[in-house]
C-alpha cells in the first residue's frame, strides 16, 4: 500500500529540514520503495503531508527521470550511452540487451523481473562501459557479460556489483536507500576499484 | 616531468579507507580541531590565502565565495555541498565519496563554521546507491564521535548535516538549480542576482561548494598555505584529481598539482591503447570545447587552458582516438542537452532540438553543406542567451568540432553516411575487454 503505514518515517523525513517542502524528494524515493513507481495515490499522501496541492507534487515527480510513473523491473538495468561509454561499446551493450530481452528501451520484460532504459553519464568513465542496475554499478561491461547479467538478474540470482553491497538489492530495496534510510550495508564492498587507484600506485611506485 | 601528489587520494588503498577509524588512523578531524580554535573569520582568510579554486568547473576563489557571506545580519546561513556529479567525463567526487566521505564531513564543518552556518546539506546524484550508503553512513558515525550536533568539541559552534538525494536530473549541478531542486522545486536555474550568497537557500545566505574543493579544505587547513601553494601554478594552486578515461590503456585516477600535461598524463595512464593515436579529447567535460593532438602540452591549468581556447572544467579528460567519428559524439552529446534542458529558457529549449535534428541528418548523410553554417548560426543564438551555462555547454562541442574536423563533417555529406565503423572503437570482442 502506498505510503500508508509510514506516518513515522514521513514524520522523521521531513524534519530533517527546515522547511517542510524540501522533503518531497526523498518522500517520492520512499514512494518508489513501498509500490515500485509513484502511484497517484502516494502523489496525495505526500501532497496532504506537506500541506500542498497534488499538483504541485506531481510537477516535481515528472521533472525528475529516477521518479518512475509505471513499474519498473525488480532488477532495473541502466546502460550508459553517453559518447564516451557508448563509443567504447555502450551502444552495442544497449541494442544487444533489448534485443535479448525483447524489450524497449524503458519496457518490462514479462516475468516483470528486468526492465532497461538507456542512462546519461554514470560518473564511472574509467570503468566504462558502465551499467548500472538499481543504481550499482557494474563495471567494465562487455555484450556478453551484460547479457549474462540480465539472466541471472531474471533467474534471480544477479552478482554482486563491482563496487558496492555484497548482493545486489532489488530496486524497492536501493529506493528506501535513496530516500536516506541507512540499509547498514555501507561497510560492504571495496573501497576503490583500481583505476580509482592508479595514480596513488604509480606515486607510491616512486618517479612519477 | 610532473610528479604526482596524492593527497586526497592518500590512503584510498587501504581497504577501510571509508570508515570514521581508517580516517582518523590517517590524521582525520584534526583540521576540524584546530579550525573550531580559530576565528571563523581568519579560517576564511587562510583559504583565500591558499588560492585554493573551485573544483566543480567554474574555478571561483573558494575563499572569496566564503567571504561574500554577509555577517551579523541575524539570518540563518547554509552551507550547501553540490555532490551531484553529471558532467559527462566527470568521476572524480563519486570514487573520493566512495573511498573516503569523511574528509567532506570534516570540510563541511570547517566551512560552516567559517560562514557560520549551523545546517548543512549534502545534495548528491540519486544515480549512485552505494556511495549515498558512504555517506550517510559517514553523517551518522561523524555525530555519534561528536563532530556533528550541538557543541561540536566544546566549542559551542552547532551544525545539522542533512544528505538529500537527487533524482536524475544534471541541471541540478547548476547552483541555483540545485538550491530549487533542494527547496522541493523542480530543478531550474534562477536568474542572478541575487547569487546565492545573498538568497541562496530560503532566500538566505547560501555556499555552494563542488565536493572536491570542500574536501580540500582539511588538508589546508593542516598543512598551511604555503605547502598548498607550494603545488600547481601562479594563478592555479595546489593539486587536484585529473580523470582519464576513454583509448587509454589504463584509464583512471591521477591526482596531481595544476598545470600537469595531458602529454604527461597519457604516458601515466600507459600510452593510447595499442596501436592508435589520440584524435579528440575534452580537458574538463562535454561542456569544454574539443582539443585535439595540438594542445598535448597545454598546460592544464585553469589559465592554460582558458589561453588555449577551452576549459578546466571539471578535468574530465574524455580521451578518444582515431577510430571515432567526431560527428557521432558531438551528436550523442547533443542528445544529451536536449534530454536534460530544464525547459526554462526558449533558446536551450528550442535550440537544443533543432541541433540534433540537424546533427542527425549530418551524421547520416543525409544533411548539406549550409548546415554546418545553420549549426554555427543556432549555437550563436543559443550560448550566452540562457539564464545557466547549459545552453553554453551545448555549444561547445559542435563550435569546437567544427573547428577542428570541419572535413570529416564534410566527408559525411560526400560519402552519403557516415565514413566510420562503430565496432572499431569498442574496447571488447568476443574474448572480453581489449585495450
Amino acid at each position: 500500500m502506498p505510503l500508508t503505514n509510514d506516518d513515522a518515517l514521513i514524520e522523521s523525513i521531513i524534519k530533517r529540514y527546515p522547511r517542510s517542502r524540501s522533503a518531497i524528494m526523498p518522500l517520492l524515493h520512499l514512494a518508489q520503495a513501498r509500490d515500485g513507481f509513484v502511484t497517484p495515490e502516494s502523489i496525495e499522501v505526500i501532497a496532504e503531508k506537506l500541506g500542498l496541492e497534488t499538483a504541485e507534487v506531481s510537477a516535481v515527480a515528472t521533472f525528475y527521470t529516477q521518479y518512475k510513473r509505471q513499474p519498473v523491473g525488480e532488477y532495473h538495468v541502466g546502460v550508459c550511452t553517453n559518447t564516451l561509454c557508448a563509443v567504447l561499446g555502450g551502444d552495442a551493450i544497449f541494442e544487444a540487451l533489448k534485443e535479448h530481452l525483447e524489450v524497449e528501451n524503458d519496457e518490462v520484460t514479462n516475468d516483470g523481473k528486468v526492465s532497461v532504459e538507456h542512462i546519461e553519464c554514470n560518473a564511472a568513465c574509467d570503468f566504462a562501459p558502465v551499467v548500472m542496475v538499481n543504481w550499482e554499478f557494474y563495471d567494465n561491461q562487455t555484450v556478453q557479460s551484460a547479457k549474462d547479467l540480465v539472466d541471472a538478474c531474471r533467474a534471480g540470482n544477479p552478482p554482486a556489483p563491482t563496487r558496492g553491497p555484497n548482493k545486489l538489492p532489488t530496486w524497492k530495496e536501493n529506493s528506501e536507500v535513496l530516500a536516506g534510510i541507512n540499509d547498514g550495508r555501507a561497510g560492504e564492498g571495496v573501497q576503490a576499484g583500481e583505476p580509482t587507484l592508479l595514480g596513488l600506485k604509480l606515486a607510491k611506485e616512486g618517479g612519477r | 616531468m610532473t610528479k604526482l601528489t596524492p593527497v586526497l587520494s592518500a590512503f584510498w588503498d587501504q581497504k577501510d579507507s571509508f570508515t570514521i577509524e581508517g580516517y582518523k588512523r590517517n590524521g582525520g578531524y584534526k583540521a576540524v580541531e584546530k579550525a573550531l580554535k580559530m576565528a571563523p573569520d581568519d579560517v576564511i582568510k587562510l583559504v583565500k590565502d591558499s588560492g585554493l579554486r573551485g573544483r566543480g568547473g567554474a574555478g571561483f576563489p573558494t575563499g572569496m565565495k566564503w567571504g561574500f557571506i554577509p555577517q551579523g545580519d541575524n539570518k540563518e546561513h547554509y552551507f550547501v555541498v553540490n555532490a551531484d556529479e553529471s558532467e559527462p567525463g566527470t568521476c572524480k567526487d563519486t570514487p573520493l565519496l566512495l573511498a573516503n566521505p569523511h574528509v567532506l564531513v570534516e570540510g563541511i564543518i570547517i566551512g560552516s563554521f567559517a560562514i557560520r552556518a549551523n545546517y548543512a546539506f549534502i545534495y548528491i546524484r540519486g544515480e549512485v546507491a552505494h556511495v549515498i550508503r558512504r555517506v550517510q553512513q559517514a553523517i551518522e558515525d561523524a555525530y555519534k564521535a561528536g563532530f556533528l550536533g550541538k557543541n561540536i568539541l566544546g566549542s559551542g559552534f552547532d551544525l545539522e548535516l542533512v544528505l538529500h538525494v537527487g533524482a536524475g536530473a544534471y541541471i541540478c549541478g547548476e547552483e541555483t538549480a540545485l538550491l530549487d531542486s533542494l527547496e522541493g522545486f523542480r530543478g531550474q536555474p534562477r536568474l542572478r542576482p541575487p547569487f546565492p550568497a545573498i538568497a541562496g537557500l530560503y532566500a538566505r545566505p547560501t555556499v555552494v561548494n563542488n565536493v572536491e574543493s570542500v574536501a580540500s579544505v582539511p588538508s589546508i587547513i593542516n598543512n598551511g598555505v604555503e605547502w598548498f601553494a607550494s603545488m600547481g601554478t601562479e594563478k592555479s594552486k595546489g593539486f587536484t584529481l585529473y580523470s582519464l578515461s576513454g583509448h587509454v590503456k589504463n584509464p583512471g585516477q591521477f591526482e596531481a598539482p595544476l598545470g600537469i600535461t595531458l602529454r604527461e598524463l597519457i604516458d601515466m595512464a600507459g600510452g593510447m591503447r595499442t596501436g592508435h593515436k589520440l584524435k579528440f579529447w575534452t580537458p574538463g567535460g562535454s561542456s569544454t570545447p574539443l582539443f585535439t593532438d595540438a594542445h598535448l602540452d597545454t598546460p592544464l591549468d585553469y589559465e592554460g587552458v582558458a589561453a588555449a581556447g577551452s576549459m578546466l572544467g571539471t578535468k574530465a579528460l574524455q580521451i578518444f582516438d582515431e577510430t571515432v567519428c567526431v560527428v557521432r559524439a558531438v551528436l550523442r552529446w547533443t542528445e544529451f542537452y536536449k534530454h536534460e534542458s530544464c525547459g526554462k529558457c526558449t533558446p536551450c529549449r528550442e535550440g537544443t532540438w533543432w541541433l540534433v535534428q540537424i546533427l542527425k541528418d549530418l551524421e547520416s548523410g543525409k544533411g548539406e553543406a549550409a548546415d554546418l553554417d545553420k549549426l554555427l548560426d543556432l549555437c550563436d543564438n543559443i550560448a550566452g542567451r540562457s539564464f545557466c551555462a547549459l545552453a553554453d555547454g551545448a555549444a561547445s562541442p559542435i563550435i569546437s568540432s567544427l573547428k577542428y574536423f570541419r572535413d570529416e563533417y564534410l566527408e559525411h555529406l560526400k560519402q552519403g553516411g557516415c565514413p566510420f565503423d562503430p565496432a572499431k572503437s569498442t574496447i571488447f570482442d568476443l574474448e572480453g575487454i581489449t585495450r
